[in-house]
C-alpha cells in the first residue's frame, strides 16, 4: 500500500480548524488580510491626515487617468503587402451585374480589397452611362451578414464534403425527372455547364422561369426579346411596358430612349411617347401622353391598334378613355413608318403576336428593331414551369434544383409548388439564405454573391461581358457552377471551365491568353461574337389578343424599380429609396385612384382586406395614386417576405404574387379582387407627402412647339422691380461676390433627360456613407437622402386658383421629376446663420459642412430654402436601434462597405451634399502629381456618374471648354434656370427646363 | 399712521405702518412653511422631475427624441425659448423703465417680477443649449481663444447675437435684482433668531449697514443699473426676433419683427406677472401691498401691448398681400387656413380678442377675470411663437419638402418640466427671500397720501431721497 502523501496549502489546512473548513471552498478568503499589513491601522479609522491626502490624491489621479483612456482601435498593417493593393488607393475591376432582366456592365471600386462602390463601365455600349439603382445597391449584398455562411442539410449546418457526398449518392440513385429550375441565365458558359450536368440523366429539364415573366413576348418572337432600339424611334407607344424602370433591359433602354429626348436650340426635335398603362410607372411618368387603361381594356386597345395599322383583325370596342389618344397614336404611327415602335408588357401571347405584327407593319424591323441583336435578358417559359409543377405533384420528379428561383414565394401557384415539393425526393437550393423555397430543400448549397464569382454574360446577341470577382468569398459558400462541376465529378473549377469554353468558342487573332486578359480587363467584348443559344420551346400564338375578363376591381401586380421581383428586399438602400412615383418606402400598399377611395370611403393609410378570386386574403394599407386607372388597384411585388434571414424586409407589406392568375399556362399579372376596410390603419412612409407644385416656379416645363417657336421663351425668369426697371435678382445684392481663382465647381441637371429612376440617390447614399433610417424614421420625415428626386404631379385644372384645389393632383396627372441636392449657393443662407461657422464656402464654390465644428443648432437647415440639409437626430452607427435597417453601420461585416474617404457622422451634426468633395480632391491630387490641370470629366460626382441618361453633368465652370461650361453657355437665357432665383442665393446648380412633346 | 387720501387711491392699503410692512413681508421668511406653499412646491417638484427625465432622454439618445424632422428643425424648443424670454421681460421693464419713469406703484411688485425674470431667463436659456445636437460643445458659441486653429465664432449669425443678448440680459437682471435685495436681506438678518438664518442672511446682505452713505450708493447703483437695463429690455427681444427676421423663410423674413416681438414680450411678461401676483398675494396675504390698483395698471399695459401685437398680426397679412410675393402670401394664408389653423386662431383669440375685455373697468378690476385672461394671454403668446416657427417652416419654398410637426411626449415633458423648474425656483424664492421690496414700499407709504396735501416740492424731495424713510429699523 502506498503512502498517502498529503500536501497542504498552509498551516491552517493542516490544523483543519472549523474556521478554515468553512472557507475552504471559497476562492478568496472572506476577510482579506489587509488589516495585518497596515500595522499602523490606517484603515481602522485612524488615518493620518497626510496619509489621507496621499490616498486621496492617488485615487483622484487614478480615476481621472482611467477615464482618459480612449478605446483602443487597431489598424493592422500588411505583413506582406499584396502586389496591387495600395492602402488608400482604389482598384477598379470590370464586372457585370445581372438580375431578373436588369443588366449592367459595371466597374467595381475596391479599397484595400473590399468592393465599396459600383460604377458604370464606359467601355460597354449597352450601359456606358449609368446604372440602375439595384446595380448600385448590389454591392451591399456581399456584406449581408444574413447570408448563409455554410451549406445546410435538412436546415442543419453541414460540411461541404458531406453535402457533396450525399448529393452525389442521391443523384446516382435518382429515378424520374431531374429538373433544374432557374431564373433567366444569360451566361453562355453556365448554360453549357447546366446542359452537361443534365446530360448525365435520362430525363433532365432546365426550366427557366421569371418571377416577372415575359413569356407572351418571347412566344411571339421565337423565344427572344426583339432587339428594340428606342434611339431610332420618333414615336414610341408603350402599353403597360415599364421599359425605363423594370421591363426587359431598363438601363440600355433608358440610354436609347433618352437620345431622342434631349433637345437643343439647334436640334429641337424629340420623340413622341404615348403610354397606355394601368398603374403609374416610371415610364408613364416620362411619357408625353399617358392614358390610364384597365387590364380588361388592353386586349381591345391592342386589337384596335392592330386593325388600324395592319388592316387585319376584327373591329374592337376601344375603351372610351383611350379612344381619342388611340386616334392620334394611329396617325402618328402611320406618319412615322420605320421610325416608330410599339412595345407591350402584356404576358398574353396573342396580344404580343399582334404587337409584333404591328411593328412589322410599321417597318420597325431593321430600324427600331434590330433583328440581329435580340435581347436575352428574359427567357422564362411559364408553360414549362407550370408543367414542372404538375409533374412534381404527380410524383414523377426525382430531383429538383433551384438556382435564383424562389417559386414558393413568387409563383402564383405557390401552394401547388409546396405540395409538389413534398413529393420530390431530392431538393437542392443554391439560395444564399433560407428563404421561402430553400426552407423546403433537403440541401441548401449557398451560392456566392456575384462579386465573389466568375461568370460570363450575353444580355444581347453579340454583346458579351465578363463577371469578375472583386473579393474572395467571405463565407464558406460555393458558386453554383462549382457545385455542379463537383457533382459531375469534374476536377476543374468554374473559372477554368469558363476560360476553356471561351477558348473553344472564340477564335481570336491574338494569343488567347492576351485576349482573355484584355477581355477581363475591359469587362466587355462587343465585336459581334455570340455564344449563347436560347431555345425554350416557345410556341407562337395567333395574333388574337385574349381579353382579361372585366371585374369590379381589377388588380395588377407590378415590379418596383428598386426592390425588383423581391431579390433586393433585404437591401436597406433600395428600401429607403422608395417607389419613384409614389415615393413610398419600406413596404407595399394598395395603390388606388382617388375616385375609388372616395366611393369606398377609404383614406390613405386605411388597412384594406384584399380578397382574391380563390378566396385567399391579405391586408395592406391604401395609397392614393393619381393616374391609377379607374376601377383598378396596383400592388408591388417583392414584399411580404417570411424569412428570418431577411431582417430588413421582414414584416414589410404583403406578398402580391398570389394576385397574379394563370390562364392557359401563362401567368398574367392581373386578377380580380375585392376590397374592404378592416378599420385599422397603418401609415405609409412616403419621402414626399405633398405632391403638387402649387403653381410655383420651382420646376419649369414647356412644350416642344413653344421651344421650336422661340427657345428663349420656354423658361420664365424672375425679375425684381427696381427704380431702373426690372433687374435680374443676381444684380441686386448687398454682398460682395466670391472670386474663384482656380476652379468653380458646378452642376447642371437636365430635367428633360432625368427619367426619375433614383440611381443617383442610391449612388449618393453609398458614396457618402449616408445612413438609412428605417420606416419609423421616414414616417417622422427624417430620411437622410443627400440627394432626392422630387416628384410633382400636375394639379387639377381649375378656373379659380385657390390653394385648396392646387393641393389636389389631377386624376391623370403629368409628372415632373426634379433631382434636388445642395445647391451650393454662392450667397448661401445657411452659411450666414451658423453661430460657429461650421458651414462655409470653399475657394472653389463648394458649400462645405465641417462636421467636427457643428454643434447642431439646425438653424442652417431651417434657413435652407431648398431643404436639403439633413440632421443626425440619433447616432445611426453603432446603435442597436438601427441595427437592422442600417446594418452597414452597425455590424462589422456591414461596415466593410463604407467609403473610407468619407466620415461617418456622429449624432447631433448636420450633413448634406458635398459635391463629392472627396472625389474632387482626389482628381486634383492626381493632376498635381502629374503636374497638370485636372481634366474635364476626370472628377464626377457620384450622382452624375451613375445617371443612365446623363441628366446630371458635373464640372468646372471656370474652364471654358468643360462640358458644363458649354452647356451653360448654350442654354443661357433658354432652358437654364436656378431654382428660387429671386432669393438671390446664386446656386452653383443649374437646371434645364423640361420640354414635353405635346400635340 | 398712514393717511388715507379721499381722492387718490393709496398704493398701500390697510393703514399699514412701517413696522407692519416689515412684519408682513418677513413673516413669510421667518415662519414655518405655509401648507399651501408646501403643496405648491411638491407639485412643482413633480414638474422638475419630469424636466430632469425628459432632459436625460434628450441628452442620452439625442434630439431624435423630439418630434422635429428634416423640414421643421425647430418647434417646441425655440417656441419655449422665445416664450420664456418674453415672460422674462416684465421684471426688468417694471424695475428699470418704471423706475426711470417714476412709476411708484411698481415698488411692491418689482421684486417678484424681477425674480420671475431671472427664473424665466434660466428656463429660456435651457433651450438654446438643449436644442443643440451636441450640447456638450455649447461653449463653442462663445468667442474664446482656442487651439482649434484659432477658430472664431460667426459674428454674422443671429444665434450668436442671441448668446450675447441673453447672457448680458441675465447678468444685468441678476445684479439689479440682487442689489435691490441687499437692504431687505439686512432687515431679515437683523431680525433673525436662528444662527443659520442669521449667518446666511448676513452673507447675503454683504455687510449692509444702512448708513446714509450706503443708501446713497444703493440709490446711485440702482439708477445706473436701471439705465443699463432699459435698453436691454428692448434689445433682447429685438435680437431674438432677428433669429427669424434675418432668415429667408417666408413668415420669418419680416422687418416688423423687432417692435412686434418686444411688444409681445412685454405683453406676455405682464400677463405672467399678473398670474403670479394674484397667486402670491393670496398665498402670503399681501393684498394690502399688491392692490387692485396694481392689477388695473398692469391690465392697462396689457391692453396697450396686446393691441400693438394685434396690429402687427394684421400688418403682416397686409404686407404679404401688398408684396405680391407668392411664397409670402401662401405662408400667411396657410397660417390662417392650413393644417395648423387651430394654432393660429388660438393665438388670435387669446392675444387679440381677450385682452380687449380690459377696456371694461369691472373686468380690469376683477381678480378672477384678470387671472383667467392672464392665463389666456400666456397660452396665446405660446401659440404665437409656435405659429411663427412651425407654420412658417413646415411649408416653405419647395412643396416636396412640406411636412407636419407633432410633438412627442419628451417635447411636452421638457415644456411642462420648465414650468416645474420655474415654479420650484419661484416658490423657493417666495419662502426664503423677501417677496416685496420692503425698503422701497416704505418709501411710498407716506408719499402716496402726501401727494394731495403737500406741495410738489416736498413730494420731489421725498421721491428723490428714498433714504428719508428707509431707516425702518428705528420705527
Amino acid at each position: 500500500m502506498q503512502d498517502r502523501k498529503k500536501y497542504w496549502r498552509g498551516i491552517e489546512e493542516l490544523d483543519n480548524t472549523p474556521e478554515f473548513a468553512k472557507h475552504a471552498h471559497n476562492e478568496f478568503p472572506e476577510f482579506l488580510p489587509v488589516k495585518e499589513t497596515s500595522a499602523e491601522g490606517s484603515l481602522n479609522g485612524k488615518t493620518k491626515r497626510r496619509d489621507f491626502l496621499k490616498l486621496m490624491g492617488f485615487s483622484v489621479a487614478a480615476v481621472s487617468l482611467a477615464s482618459c483612456e480612449a478605446p483602443v482601435r487597431k489598424a493592422i498593417p500588411y505583413l506582406n503587402k499584396p502586389v496591387d493593393v495600395e492602402p488608400g488607393v482604389a482598384n477598379w475591376y470590370a464586372s457585370t451585374f445581372y438580375q431578373s432582366g436588369n443588366y449592367n456592365s459595371i466597374l467595381v471600386k475596391t479599397r484595400e480589397g473590399r468592393p465599396i462602390k459600383i460604377e458604370p463601365n464606359p467601355m460597354s455600349t449597352l450601359t456606358p452611362l449609368g446604372t440602375s439603382p439595384a446595380a448600385q445597391a448590389s454591392v451591399l449584398g456581399v456584406y449581408d451578414h444574413n447570408r448563409l455562411r455554410y451549406p445546410l442539410i435538412k436546415n442543419e449546418e453541414a460540411e461541404w464534403e458531406q453535402v457533396d457526398r450525399e448529393i452525389r449518392t442521391a443523384l446516382n440513385n435518382v429515378t424520374g425527372k431531374v429538373a433544374f429550375v432557374s431564373a433567366t441565365i444569360i451566361s453562355p458558359s453556365t448554360k453549357k455547364l447546366i446542359d452537361e450536368f443534365g446530360a448525365r440523366f435520362n430525363n433532365f429539364e432546365h426550366v427557366t422561369y421569371d418571377a416577372n415573366s415575359a413569356y407572351g413576348l418571347l412566344s411571339a418572337n421565337g423565344g427572344v426579346v426583339p432587339g428594340y432600339d428606342f434611339s431610332q424611334a420618333q414615336v414610341v407607344v408603350g402599353i403597360n411596358a415599364d421599359f425605363l424602370g423594370t421591363w426587359i433591359a431598363p438601363v440600355p433602354f433608358a440610354k436609347q430612349y433618352i437620345q431622342n429626348r434631349k433637345v437643343t436650340a439647334e436640334n429641337p426635335n424629340m420623340s413622341k411617347h404615348y403610354q397606355f398603362e394601368t398603374h403609374y410607372s416610371l415610364t408613364g411618368a416620362n411619357a408625353d401622353i399617358r392614358v390610364p387603361i384597365r387590364p380588361s381594356e388592353e386586349a381591345a386597345l391592342v386589337t384596335a391598334l392592330y386593325s388600324a395599322i395592319t388592316g387585319q383583325g376584327g373591329r374592337a370596342e376601344v375603351p372610351a378613355a383611350a379612344a381619342e389618344a388611340l386616334k392620334a397614336v394611329v396617325l402618328e404611327l402611320k406618319a412615322h413608318q420605320g421610325r416608330a415602335l410599339v412595345v407591350s408588357g402584356s404576358n398574353d401571347p396573342g396580344t404580343q403576336a399582334m404587337v409584333a405584327a404591328i411593328n412589322r407593319a410599321l417597318g420597325a424591323i431593321g430600324t427600331t428593331i434590330n433583328a440581329d441583336a435580340p435581347f436575352y435578358t428574359k427567357q422564362g417559359n411559364d408553360a414549362n414551369m407550370i408543367r414542372l409543377i404538375n409533374e412534381m405533384n404527380a410524383g414523377t420528379v426525382g430531383a429538383v434544383f433551384f438556382h435564383n428561383a424562389n417559386p414558393v414565394y413568387d409563383h402564383p401557384l405557390s401552394e401547388r409548388v409546396v405540395s409538389g415539393l413534398a413529393k420530390v425526393p431530392l431538393k437542392v437550393s443554391f439560395a444564399d439564405r433560407v428563404e421561402e423555397t430553400s426552407r423546403y430543400a433537403d440541401f441548401v448549397t449557398p451560392d456566392h454573391h456575384y462579386l465573389e464569382s466568375w461568370n460570363d454574360n450575353e444580355p444581347r446577341r453579340g454583346f458579351l461581358s465578363i463577371t469578375q470577382p472583386a473579393i474572395s468569398p467571405i463565407f464558406t459558400t460555393r458558386q453554383m457552377q462549382d457545385s455542379l462541376l463537383n457533382w459531375l465529378g469534374s476536377n476543374v473549377n468554374f473559372y477554368e471551365y469558363l476560360r476553356l469554353n471561351w477558348r473553344n468558342s472564340i477564335s481570336t487573332e491574338v494569343a488567347f491568353d492576351k485576349f482573355w486578359e484584355q477581355t477581363v480587363h475591359d469587362g466587355v467584348l462587343e465585336n459581334g461574337t455570340t455564344m449563347l443559344t436560347v431555345n425554350n420551346n416557345f410556341v407562337a400564338a395567333d395574333p388574337v389578343a385574349k381579353p382579361v375578363s372585366p371585374a369590379a376591381i381589377e388588380a395588377v401586380v407590378y415590379e418596383q424599380v428598386g426592390i425588383g421581383v423581391g431579390e433586393n428586399a433585404n437591401n436597406p438602400w433600395l428600401q429607403e429609396m422608395g417607389d419613384p412615383i409614389s415615393k413610398a418606402t419600406w413596404g407595399n400598399y394598395v395603390a388606388m385612384p382617388r375616385s375609388m377611395a372616395v366611393e369606398m370611403d377609404i383614406v390613405q393609410g386605411d388597412v384594406l382586406l384584399v380578397t382574391l378570386a380563390n378566396g385567399a386574403t391579405f391586408e395592406l394599407p391604401a395609397l392614393m395614386q393619381p393616374g391609377q386607372a379607374r376601377g383598378t388597384v396596383a400592388i408591388a411585388m417583392g414584399y411580404g417576405r417570411t424569412t428570418d434571414m431577411m431582417p430588413v424586409a421582414n414584416g414589410l407589406g404583403a406578398n402580391a404574387y398570389p394576385v397574379a392568375t394563370v390562364v392557359d399556362n401563362t401567368v398574367l399579372y392581373t386578377g380580380p379582387v375585392t376590397i374592404e376596410k378592416t378599420g385599422s390603419t397603418s401609415p405609409i412612409a412616403q419621402l414626399q407627402t405633398h405632391h403638387t407644385i402649387m403653381d410655383r416656379l420651382v420646376v419649369q416645363e414647356s412644350t416642344l412647339a413653344q421651344y421650336k417657336e422661340n427657345p428663349k421663351e420656354v423658361t420664365q425668369y424672375i425679375r425684381i422691380a427696381t427704380h431702373d426697371g426690372p433687374a435680374k435678382p443676381a444684380t441686386i445684392s448687398l454682398w460682395d461676390d466670391y472670386e474663384y481663382k482656380n476652379h468653380h465647381w458646378g452642376m447642371v441637371v437636365d430635367l428633360n433627360s432625368c427619367i426619375g429612376c433614383g440611381a443617383c440617390s442610391v449612388s449618393c447614399h453609398i458614396e457618402n456613407n449616408v445612413p438609412v433610417v428605417g420606416k419609423a424614421e421616414v414616417l417622422n420625415r427624417r430620411d437622410m437622402h443627400w440627394m432626392r428626386i422630387d416628384r410633382y404631379y400636375s394639379a387639377v385644372e381649375h378656373e379659380e386658383k385657390d390653394y385648396a384645389t392646387m393641393e389636389d393632383p389631377a386624376e391623370n396627372p403629368s409628372v415632373i421629376f426634379q433631382p434636388m441636392m445642395c445647391q451650393h449657393c454662392n450667397h448661401a443662407p445657411c452659411e450666414t446663420v451658423c453661430p460657429v461657422a461650421a458651414t462655409m464656402h470653399s475657394s472653389e464654390g463648394i458649400n462645405q459642412m465641417v462636421y467636427n465644428r457643428c454643434v447642431g443648432t439646425r438653424y442652417c437647415a431651417n434657413n435652407c430654402p431648398y431643404k436639403v440639409r439633413r440632421f443626425n437626430w440619433f447616432a445611426y452607427s453603432n446603435n442597436e436601434k438601427f441595427a437592422a435597417e442600417n446594418y452597414m453601420m452597425n455590424n462589422d461585416l456591414g461596415k466593410m462597405v463604407l467609403n473610407p474617404d468619407v466620415t461617418v457622422r456622429s449624432r447631433g451634426v448636420m450633413e448634406k451634399c458635398s459635391f463629392c468633395v472627396q472625389r474632387v480632391q482626389l482628381a486634383k491630387l492626381e493632376a498635381k502629381r502629374e503636374n497638370r490641370r485636372p481634366r474635364d470629366g476626370e472628377t464626377q460626382s457620384a450622382c452624375a456618374q451613375s445617371c443612365p441618361t446623363e441628366a446630371i453633368v458635373f464640372g468646372d465652370m471656370k474652364d471654358p471648354d468643360s462640358r458644363i461650361s458649354q452647356i451653360l453657355y448654350r442654354e443661357q437665357g433658354e432652358r437654364a434656370f436656378h431654382v428660387l432665383e429671386e432669393l438671390n442665393t446664386q446656386p452653383n446648380v443649374t437646371y434645364l427646363t423640361k420640354i414635353r412633346n405635346l400635340a | 399712521m398712514q393717511h388715507v387720501s379721499p381722492i387718490r387711491e393709496p398704493l398701500v392699503t390697510g393703514g399699514k405702518t412701517y413696522h407692519d410692512i416689515t412684519e408682513d413681508v418677513c413673516r413669510q421668511v421667518e415662519a414655518g412653511p405655509n401648507p399651501r406653499w408646501a403643496a405648491g412646491l411638491a407639485l412643482s417638484l413633480v414638474g422638475l422631475a419630469i424636466f430632469i427625465y425628459s432632459v436625460y432622454r434628450t441628452l442620452w439618445f439625442g434630439i431624435g427624441e423630439w418630434g422635429l424632422n428634416r423640414t421643421v428643425g425647430w418647434a417646441w424648443d425655440i417656441t419655449n425659448f422665445v416664450w420664456w424670454v418674453g415672460i422674462g421681460h416684465a421684471g426688468t421693464l417694471i424695475s428699470a423703465i418704471l423706475l426711470l419713469f417714476r412709476q411708484k406703484w411698481r415698488t411692491s411688485i418689482n421684486r417678484a417680477a424681477e425674480a420671475m425674470t431671472i427664473f424665466a431667463v434660466i428656463c429660456a436659456a435651457m433651450f438654446p443649449v438643449l436644442h443643440m445636437g451636441r450640447p456638450w460643445l455649447a461653449y463653442w458659441v462663445l468667442p474664446f481663444p482656442n487651439t482649434f486653429g484659432s477658430l472664431w465664432v460667426n459674428f454674422n449669425s443671429p444665434l450668436l447675437w442671441d448668446v450675447f443678448a441673453i447672457s448680458t440680459y441675465f447678468s444685468v437682471s441678476l445684479v439689479f435684482w440682487y442689489i435691490g435685495l441687499i437692504p431687505d436681506f439686512a432687515t431679515i438678518r437683523d431680525r433673525a433668531t436662528g444662527p443659520i438664518a442669521r449667518r446666511a442672511y448676513a452673507v447675503l446682505s454683504m455687510g449692509w449697514t444702512g448708513s446714509a452713505k450706503a443708501w446713497s450708493r444703493y440709490e446711485t447703483v440702482s439708477l445706473i443699473l436701471a439705465g443699463l437695463a432699459t435698453p436691454l429690455v428692448l434689445s433682447v427681444h429685438t435680437i431674438v426676433s432677428m433669429d427669424f427676421a434675418t432668415s429667408v423663410i417666408p413668415g420669418w423674413h419680416t422687418t416688423i419683427f423687432p417692435p412686434y416681438f418686444v411688444a409681445g414680450a412685454i405683453f406676455s411678461g405682464f400677463a405672467m406677472v399678473l398670474t403670479l401676483m394674484i397667486i402670491t398675494r393670496k398665498l402670503f396675504h399681501l393684498e394690502d401691498y399688491i392692490t387692485l390698483e396694481h392689477v388695473e395698471s398692469m391690465n392697462k399695459v396689457i391692453i396697450l401691448t396686446g393691441s400693438i401685437v394685434g396690429v402687427a398680426y394684421t400688418t403682416e397679412f397686409f404686407i404679404a398681400w401688398y408684396s405680391g410675393v407668392e411664397y409670402e402670401q401662401y405662408a400667411f394664408i396657410n397660417r390662417a387656413t392650413g393644417p395648423y389653423w387651430w394654432a393660429y386662431w388660438s393665438m388670435m383669440t387669446c392675444n387679440v380678442i381677450t385682452p380687449q375685455l380690459f377696456w371694461f373697468r369691472r373686468i380690469r378690476r376683477s381678480l378672477v377675470l384678470t387671472f383667467i385672461i392672464s392665463i389666456f394671454v400666456n397660452i396665446g403668446m405660446w401659440f404665437e411663437r409656435f405659429v411663427i416657427i412651425v407654420t412658417s417652416l413646415h411649408r416653405d419654398y419647395l412643396p416636396s419638402s412640406w411636412a407636419m410637426f407633432s410633438p412627442t411626449i419628451i417635447d411636452v415633458g421638457i415644456y411642462v418640466g420648465t414650468i416645474g423648474l420655474f415654479f420650484t425656483l419661484f416658490l423657493l424664492f417666495c419662502k426664503f427671500f423677501p417677496v416685496v421690496n420692503m425698503a422701497e414700499v416704505k418709501a411710498i407709504l407716506k408719499s402716496s397720501s402726501e401727494v394731495t396735501h403737500t406741495h410738489a416740492k416736498t413730494m420731489h424731495a421725498t421721491d428723490k431721497g428714498l433714504n428719508t424713510n428707509t431707516d425702518h429699523r428705528h420705527e
